[in-house]
């Protein structure tokens, strides 16, 4: 029988064994239905999401749900919205009670008075010029500004067609501000003229990213693996899609038979009663999702998939890596 | 009880090797003492599957909250003998 200690030498053993008994256990929140954006192709307006159950306003009702939460398992609460940041009550009382990250357009500054180690994901939709375009202004001279230097942040860089080529100077950027950078792709839910990937782009964009994290290993908080995966939506020869997604809510998973996904995983409303579909948009067609964080999800609930052969689990080793740094459990 | 235990262990490695499709093992070179998590790669899914059928078949349940745990065949079959006589 093929065993993990049999495939691995002792540095690569060494790693896996910072990892291989973490189990997190984490779930999606909507801590709020507004924003104060409104970007070109944001899964959460687009899809009406939104619209789908009114606010739960009373902080009382936040904490007990949160309690509940804890109660059946959840390890890792990941904050999004809307825009967390309108509402710091709410993520004050998540962070409180457990291991929290928190999803923000960085416009508004999380104080760290409050939330001294929090982990905060700031997006970054391309350039300056595509944030004009998509997001209506240039996030990043604010964000930058408000997040400088800070040890528990860094940029969710969701790269478009239009930054083939050009990534590195974001790369850069980022570098300069004293901030870590993880790589997404735009999925492009609105279908904006000029933002949706063809033919071939896949191919350039992976090699890029491959580039920055040879180049800026020290900035970008990536893996090889996971460009591959999230270019071609292929992993050991399965093609992603509805039947392999990892992160759908587990009371709406009906899909038989079952498939490896992430345990005990809701995406709630900002209700708390309302589950959204899974990870990202309601509406998205699956067999286009982009969506990096299921991709990554993806690898790491197969495992023993990628006990094949020494270098298939080290690229489950090297994504989980990147996980648990995005996440806070294991230092950059 | 050493040989009910032997017989247990035996069972629950037969189990995991039927439902995880394990290869290159048998119940009787199934070391009982590897790491099912570390070593096998055994994840909480699959361990959720293996629980399934061990739970019909000695007719106890398995809390989830026990998995970390049941981290080798030898406790799995601690385990189940341990259900059985309380
Ligand atoms: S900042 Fe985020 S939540 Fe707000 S509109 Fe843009 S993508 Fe949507
Ligand atoms: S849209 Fe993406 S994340 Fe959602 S179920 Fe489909 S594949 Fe999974």
């Amino acid at each position: 029988m093929k065993t993990v200690s049999s495939l691995l030498d002792a540095h690569w053993y060494e790693r896996y064994q910072r990892i291989s008994k973490l189990n997190i256990r984490s779930s999606i929140y909507d801590v709020t239905n507004r924003c104060n954006l409104r970007c070109k192709g944001c899964f959460f307006f687009s899809s009406g999401e939104d619209k789908a159950a009114p606010e739960e306003m009373h902080m009382d009702a936040w904490e007990s749900f949160i309690d509940r939460e804890i109660g059946r398992g959840v390890n890792l609460a990941i904050l999004i919205g809307g825009e967390p940041t309108l509402c710091l009550d709410r993520v004050e009382a998540f962070y409180r009670r457990l291991p929290t990250f928190c999803a923000t357009n960085g416009l508004i500054k999380v104080p760290r008075d409050r939330f001294p180690d929090m982990m905060v994901g700031i997006s970054l939709w391309g350039d300056q010029a595509d944030e004009t375009v998509l997001r209506g202004k240039d996030t990043f001279s604010i964000s930058s500004k408000n997040y400088h230097g800070d040890p528990h942040a860094y940029y969710l860089y969701t790269i478009t067609p239009r930054q083939i080529g050009h990534t590195e100077r974001i790369v850069q950027k980022i570098r300069d501000v004293g901030l870590k950078i993880h790589f997404q792709l735009l999925s492009n839910d609105e279908g904006v003229d000029g933002f949706s990937w063809k033919p071939g782009e896949m191919k350039a964009i992976q090699d890029e990213m491959d580039e920055m994290l040879e180049k800026y290993p020290d900035t970008v908080i990536s893996s090889r693996y996971y460009h591959e995966i999230i270019t071609t939506g292929k992993m050991l020869d399965r093609s992603f899609g509805w039947n392999e997604c990892p992160s759908v809510t587990e009371p709406l998973d009906t899909r038989k038979p079952g498939t490896k996904r992430l345990i005990h995983f809701i995406r709630w409303a900002s209700d708390l009663k309302t589950m959204h579909r899974c990870c990202t948009s309601e509406t998205r067609d699956c067999s286009t999702c982009k969506d990096g964080a299921a991709h990554m999800s993806w690898v790491m609930v197969n495992k023993r998939a990628h006990m094949r052969s020494r270098v298939d689990i080290q690229n489950w080793i090297e994504v989980y890596e990147m996980f648990a740094k995005l996440y806070q459990f294991i230092p950059w | 009880m050493m040989l009910e235990t032997d017989a247990v262990m035996n069972h629950v490695a037969d189990v995991m090797i039927q439902e995880l499709k394990l290869e290159d093992v048998t119940p009787e070179t199934f070391d009982p003492d590897i790491d099912l998590v570390d070593e096998v790669g055994i994840d909480s899914m699959d361990l959720a599957t293996v629980a399934l059928v061990i739970q019909d078949e000695y007719g106890i349940r398995i809390d989830e909250d026990d998995y970390p745990k049941l981290t080798t065949v030898r406790l799995i079959a601690q385990y189940i003998l341990n259900k059985k006589l309380s």
